[in-house]
Formats: structure tokens, sequence, C-alpha cells
């Protein structure tokens, strides 16, 4: 027996699958170097550059995608508020303040060392946020998104100000602005846990959509809300410094990706899930793709082209609440 | 005297003011009575040109409003809203010279540093003259607005529910004062009220509006009877003479 | 009174020992090498002072709150992305090779334009909701980023990442062609502006009372946004837009003015926050560089620190 809330999922879902698949295999298709699918069985070369560079490069997309839409999930139920998101709570920032302050410390340090360390600043950093914003009355909706903001530009200029002084800006703006360009085989395997995680949110979904319903229901229910709090924002923490480090920050994907969601098949974790990490996988993929396209033979950044995109639409979605009580 | 002649207003498919036709006579306390959503509030602020008229038009001793430079109205004609004043870190005293703007246009002469001075007086607010706005309870602020208002000085004074935020107290020392300088100064007084027995006890003339339409326009003794209240309120309600005025009992 | 121009004055006498320190520091010397090139940056930093600060009080006065200010609203951002389109259609070479001074009022014209359609939307969208058009304006002024970063990556594929990432204002790399022009509309708005003085303190009573007063509001507040708008495209076209995502030097500036001016009037408060902004950014570049050694990291600082006002702002209202 299939509600219609199902039903509209599934399509979502299928859709969505159906959508990546047919992005995926244009992605392979587009790139600088000469490829040509025909020659795929003729020449070795070909494979080649499939191996150590499209297909790397399109799995790469569509975990950074698809982890960072379910990571922008995950805040929006912890919080409990539509229109936040890792670079909106001080994560990315915190995260890359992080990386920062390790390449200068202990640059000998091994990469899973400094991840880890960018993952505890980005922890830290939303716990800082998320005692500011305790401050603040729970009908005021609106300010926590703005908070968040500029809470993210402080630590930004915190990190612009270290990066000036030891000249290091080129390295701090490597993972301010999301780019796929360098990414080949054995550059990014890391995104691979940041899939796993998203995947993890899966299976505590149901948990998650229960402590988005409130204190009272989920105390009611005997729901451990402290361990889920916490498992929550240490998933979050970890994309968000996994996504960092190896391609740098995308903003508003985490944002619009689940509202969208949202809007078209309603809040139940589980059911909408799927379609939040294949719809952001197809976003992020599409306008990576476009980016390659627009201006061929070079390479616009993927934040550039979604910045406008995820801009667009978070506008749209903001501006759509004019009749709604907020 | 005022003259209103066919004004609507409408707001979307809404309309707030259905073709009102009115004579407001010159000299006196005018009081606008009515049932929420009467339009009262929408007229008074039509009249002092807050809002633009679109239908019809109003005219001041046969001066046209919407022809009018609006600073020289600023000197015919007085008006305090509900609208809170907003950056309220101004004292008393700045306040009321502020209601000089129109004459001095920032540089204050002697004269209307006696007007404030007086008014200050006036209003019993000398003690309190150099607080700040902010300091003050909700009836000390509204007593410095109307204090603002009369050092303005026009010969057409518009209130809309000056009596809010006041108790027993001041209501009534406020209404008494209002009498005595419109009849002193000769000036006309229109004043929206919610509390009718005010309007019974201290205005010359009544209008009682309902549904965007003028329903009653007269005297006290014309207008406060048992029907009409029964017509506008949709209340039964007493109407009895106290100490020669009409009084509507209407709370038992 | 006397206690107010005691604070202005007392401003004014360090301004002039900060400049004084600017121009002579360090100079090893080579006078002749040394100033001219510092008395050009010290008057792009006095005009910059100048038209940010006036722009963010006047803003302030009109909407009549002490948090919002042009650049949060994204109307700094807005004139970035006007040139931009404006090379993209007027077509790249012919014009870039214009005028400067036609260049700049071309774009002063569109930005007018463009400004007043902004300024509607967001009352429209904003309403009553504070926090609903300030967040609006937020994301307005990172489109308007994103859309000129593409446009230029667009124009000119080569652009290097550093420069679109963080386009921090820079008062060592200013616009040495629209000096003059600056200069030019900074003077032109000084007499226009400081005669409304007693005018935009009846402001402060709130539309009603100002309507009352015999202030023709409509017509007078688009008057001033207007000039908002001008003095902003001056100072963005001059250095470059402050701050990421948004800039807080205005907010910095105005909240450091009220507080030092010690009185709501604006025969005070505009050339206090003139002063202020002034000194702030003479005396810190004046530190940063001679003193301290620092690199171009001034505004960088200074975002630090108007983020921390801003959140200081908008977190200590929600308590009362």
């Amino acid at each position: 027996m299939q509600t219609k809330m199902q039903a509209e999922s599934r399509l979502l879902n299928w859709g969505s699958a159906a959508a990546l698949l047919l992005l995926f295999a244009v992605s392979l298709s587009v790139g600088v170097a000469d490829f040509s699918w025909r020659n795929l069985f003729a020449m070795p070369d070909e494979w080649q550059l499939l191996l150590t560079s499209r297909l790397p490069r399109t799995f790469a997309i569509v975990l950074t995608g698809a982890s960072m839409a379910v990571a922008g999930m995950i805040l929006q139920i912890l919080m409990k508020n539509r229109f936040i998101e890792p670079s909106m709570v001080g994560a990315t920032q915190s995260a890359s303040l992080g990386l920062l302050l390790m390449a200068l410390l202990f640059p000998a340090a091994t990469l899973m060392v400094k991840m880890s360390v960018a993952a505890a600043a980005a922890l830290a950093g939303m716990l800082v946020f998320m005692l500011l914003i305790r401050r603040l009355p729970p009908t005021a909706q609106l300010m926590v998104p703005l908070v968040g903001i500029i809470f993210g530009s402080i630590i930004e200029s915190a990190a612009v100000f270290v990066a000036y002084e030891t000249e290091t800006l080129q390295l701090l703006s490597v993972w301010h602005l999301g780019d796929f360009s360098g990414v080949l085989l054995g550059r990014y395997e890391l995104l691979w846990l940041a899939g796993l995680l998203a995947l993890a949110a899966y299976l505590i979904a149901d948990r998650l959509t229960i402590l988005g319903l409130g204190e009272t229901v989920s105390i009611n229910l005997g729901l451990n809300r402290q361990t889920i709090l916490w498992a929550g924002l240490v998933i979050v923490a970890l994309i968000t410094s996994l996504v960092v480090v190896t391609v740098g920050s995308i903003p508003f994907i985490g944002l619009v990706v689940p509202n969208i969601v949202s809007r078209l098949v309603g809040d139940k974790l589980r059911q909408s899930l799927p379609a939040v990490a294949l719809l952001g996988a197809v976003l992020v993929l599409s306008c990576d793709i476009i980016g390659r396209l627009i201006r061929y033979p070079f390479e616009i950044p993927v934040a550039t082209v979604f910045g406008v995109l995820g801009t667009v639409l978070f506008l749209a979605l903001l501006m759509k609440r004019s009749g709604h009580a907020v | 005297m005022i003259h209103i002649e066919n004004v609507s207003h409408h707001i979307g498919k809404q309309t707030i003011l259905n073709n009102i036709r009115l004579e407001i006579p010159a000299g006196g306390i005018t009081a606008l009575i009515g049932p929420n959503g009467a339009g009262k509030s929408t007229l008074l602020s039509l009249m002092a040109r807050l809002q633009p008229l679109t239908h019809g038009s109003i005219r001041y001793n046969g001066r046209d409003l919407a022809a009018t430079p609006t600073a020289e109205m600023a000197r015919k004609l007085a008006i305090l809203t509900q609208e809170g004043s907003v950056q309220s870190r101004i004292s008393v005293r700045d306040l009321l010279m502020f209601g000089r703007f129109p004459y001095h246009q920032g540089r204050p002469q002697a004269l209307d540093r006696e007007i404030v001075a007086a008014a200050l007086h006036e209003f019993g607010l000398e003690p309190l003259a150099e607080r700040y706005l902010t300091e003050l309870s909700g009836g000390q602020r509204q007593r410095a607005m109307i204090a603002m208002v009369f050092c303005q000085q026009t010969d057409y004074v518009l209130l809309d529910e000056p009596l809010n935020n006041l108790d027993m107290y001041y209501a009534k020392s406020l209404m008494q004062l209002l009498q005595r300088l419109t009849h002193e100064h000769k000036r006309t007084t229109v004043v929206v009220l919610h509390d009718i027995n005010q309007a019974a006890a201290y205005a010359d003339h009544i209008i009682a509006m309902q549904h965007g339409q003028v329903a009653f326009a007269g005297t006290p003794d014309e207008v406060f009877t048992e029907a009409n209240i029964k017509t506008l309120f949709n209340m039964d309600a007493a109407v009895i003479d106290y100490a020669g005025k009409k009084l509507v009992v209407h709370h038992v | 009174m006397p206690s107010e121009k005691r604070n202005l004055l007392l401003a004014a006498l360090l301004l002039a020992a900060a400049s004084a320190l600017f121009m002579t520091l360090n100079a090893r010397g080579m006078w002749d090498f040394v100033l001219p090139l510092r008395a050009a940056k010290l008057l792009a930093i006095l005009l910059v002072a100048y038209a940010i600060g006036v722009s963010t009080l006047l803003f302030q006065t009109l909407t009549h709150n002490p948090i919002l200010t042009p650049s949060l609203l994204g109307f700094d951002t807005l004139y970035v992305f006007l040139q931009t389109l404006l090379v993209l259609v007027l077509g790249g070479i012919g014009y870039v090779q214009l005028n400067p001074a036609w260049k700049f009022s071309g774009e002063m014209l569109v930005m007018l334009g463009g400004s007043m359609l902004l300024f509607q939307v967001l009352l429209r969208q904003g309403g009553r909701d504070l926090a609903r058009m300030i967040l609006i304006g937020v994301i307005f002024g990172i489109f308007f980023r994103s859309i000129t970063g593409l446009l230029q990556r667009l124009m000119d594929p080569e652009a290097f990442a550093v420069a679109q990432a963080f386009s921090y204002a820079s008062f060592n790399s200013f616009n040495r062609q629209l000096l003059w022009p600056a200069l030019l509309v900074v003077l032109a708005s000084m007499p226009l502006l400081w005669r409304e003085r007693h005018r935009l303190d009846v402001h402060l009573l709130g539309r009603d009372q100002a309507v009352n007063l015999g202030i023709a509001y409509q017509r007078h507040t688009l008057w001033l946004l207007a000039w908002v708008a001008v003095l902003v495209a001056t100072a963005t076209a001059l250095v470059g837009p402050f701050g990421y995502p948004v800039s807080f030097f205005g907010l910095l500036v105005c909240a450091l003015a009220n507080h030092f001016a010690g009185t709501l009037r604006h025969n005070v408060r505009l050339p206090m926050v003139f002063l202020v902004a002034a000194l702030l950014l003479v005396g810190g570049q004046t530190l940063f560089e001679h003193v301290l050694g620092m690199q171009a990291v001034l505004s960088v600082v200074v975002e630090f620190a108007g983020g921390l006002v801003f959140l200081y702002l908008i977190l200590r209202k929600k308590q009362t």
C-alpha cells in the first residue's frame, strides 16, 4: 500500500538516479584531453585517461555532492533550522583554519593527522556557534543563518590574516575555492570515506528524524539524545573536513539540496536521504560539467558556478516564503 | 473647517473607506468613534497626508491638501499617530523642540525656546525635561509626544487614540487640557477615541464610523442614543445623563 | 554642547597627527619619492573613509536601524557586478579603453538605477522582519560576488584563483585614475549633505512624525539614498569591495562614531563618522605598515573587528 508521498519519493529517487547515470557518462566524456568512446577498446591510452583522470574526477564529484548534501541535511535536523549548512555554522572555515595551522606548525604530519585536526577544528567551530545561537529566541529562524554567515566570515578573516603574514594565501585559497580540476587517481580516495559517512547517516536516519521532532518526543521514545547529537555533529565535521582537504569548499550544496527535496517529498529522513544524496550529486556534477564546457578548453571551478546557482536557489527559497510566518 | 469629499481608500481588493463626505466644523473638539476596522485611523492618516489620497479631496479652509506643499501644511496641521517614536535617545526638551521644526528648520530662536518652556510647564513635564525618552514610562512618553504636537502650534490638531497608555488620571487631565487649549487658542482638534464616554464628555462634535462609512454625525446629545449604540457596536447599552453630559453604560 | 565639540576637535587633532606620521615615518630621507606617493595614498584613504562612513550613517538614519549598512545589503558587490556587466555588454576592449572619468560616470548612473531596484526588492521582501531583510541582502551580496567571479572568468579564463577568492580592499593598489573624479564627487557631496543635517535629525522621529513636521519624506529619502549609492560606488571603484562576504567597516565606524559623538544630532555625527573612519584607516595603516611591518592586512583586521561588533549588536539586542 503505497501512499502518495512514498510514490513521489520513489519517483524522485529513480529520476535522480537516472539523471546521475546520464551525467556520469557525460562527465567521463568531457575534458581537455582527447578522448573518444570508440577508441576506448582500440587504444590503451584511452583507458589510462579514463582510469587516472576522468573516472576519479567523476567519482569525486558524486561523492562530494552526495555527502555535502547529506551533511547539510543532518545539520538542519540537529539545529531545527532549514537555512543552514556546514559553511554557515563555521565548520568549513574552522576546518580551513585548522588545516592552515597544521601546514604552518606541523608540515611533516601525515594527511590523516592533518585531516583529523581539521575535523576537530570544524567540530570546535560548530560548538562555539551553537553556544552563540543559544542567545537567540527560538522564533528567530532567520537570525541563525545570518549569525552563521558572519561567524564564518570572522573565522575566515582570522585565517586570511595568518595567511597574509606567513605568505600562504595561495594555499588557503585552494581550500577556499572548491575545484575538481586537480583530482587524479591517488589524490581523492578520502572522499570515499565521506561517502561512507553519508551512508552511516542513513543508518541512524530514523533516530535523527525523531531528534528533529523535539526534546519531549525524543525522550518519550527513549532516544539517547546526546549520543545522536554528537554522532551527527561528528559526521558533519568529518565530511566537511574531508571535502575541504581534498577539493576545497563548495558552499550552499548542503543548504539548497535538502530544502528542494523537502519541498518535494517532505522530511522523513529515511525516505528522503537517498534523494538528497542523489540530487546533491546531480547538481554538483551538472555544475562541474558546465564549468568544463562553458569556456572550453578552460575550466571554471565548480565553486564559482555553484556559487551562482546556489545563491539563486537560496534567494528563491527565501523569497518564496514571504507569505508564510517564519 | 475641513471639507472631506468623496474620499475612498482601498488596499488590494478591500475597501477601507467608502465615499466619505464630511464637514468638520472649525474650532472645538471633534471625536471620531466607531468599532475596530471602521477606518478611523485610515481617515486620519489621509487627512494628515501621511498616505496619499487616491480618490476624492480634502480641503482645509478651502485649501486643497494635495495641492499644498508639505512644509507649509506642517504649519497648519499636526498629527500624532500610534507609531511609537523610533530613536529614543532624545531628551524631552529636544523632542518638544522638534515640534518647532516647521518654523525654525533646525535653528531654534528665542521664541521657539519660550514655546517649548511653556509646553513643558503646561503638560507637567518640567521634572522630566532633560531625561531621555527611553527612560520614561509609556504614559510619560505619550504626554511628551502630545506636548510636542502642541508646540507645533497649528490650527488643526489630529490625534489618533492619544489616551492609549494613559492611566485614568492622566487621561482625564489630558482631555481637560485639550479642551482648554482648543478653546483658548481657537483650534480645531480631531481625536480618534476608543472610550466613547470621553468623547461624550469633552467633544463638541461626534463622527461615528462603521465599515468605512460615516454612520452618524452630530452633537453628543444627538449621536449618543441607545438605538445608535446598538447599530454601531451591536450592544444593548443604557445611555444616561450625568453632570450635563451623556454617559454610556456599556460595561455591565 | 561643548563636550561634543571637544570630542570632534580631539578626533581631528588625532587624525592630523596620524596623517603626519603616515606621511613621514620610515621615509629614510627619500622625500622626493615618498611624499607624492604617500600623499596620493592618504587622499585615497580619506576619500574612502568619508564615502563609507557617511553613506553608512545616512543609511542607518534612513532605515532607523543601527545594524543595517549598505554593504550588508549587497550594495558594494552590486556595483562591482554592474561594472563587470557593463564591460561585458559594451564590449571588452573598447569600453575598457574609455576615459576613466567617463567610465566612472556611466557606472555611477547604472549604480543609481540598480541600487534603487535592490532597495525596493529588499524592502518588499523584508518588510517588518529585519533578520529576513539582512539575510536576503547578504545572500544578494554573495550572489553578486559569485556572478561577477563567473563573468570575469568568462572574459578572462586565466584570472588567478587568489584574486577571485579573497578580494579584500587594498589601499596599496588603489585605482589611481579615479582619484580626482572621486575627490570631485566627495567635494560635491559635502555642502549638499551638510545642508541636510537638520532634516536628518527629524528622520530620527520615525516616518509619521517626519511627514508631520513637513519633510517631503518619499522625495527626501530617495535623494539621500541616491547619495548613499554614489558614495558606495565611489569607495568601491577606488579600492575595491571591502570584506568577505560582507564588509563590516561601515558598521564598525558608525558604532564607534555614535559612541564618541555623545548625541544623535547629525551636525556632530556626520563629521565624527568621517574622523573616526579616517583615523581608523590612517592610524591603522601607519601602525601595520610602518610600525609593525605587516603587509596589506589592515582591511582584514578591520573586518574581523567589525564582524565581532556586528555579532555583539545582534546577539545583545535579542537578550532584551
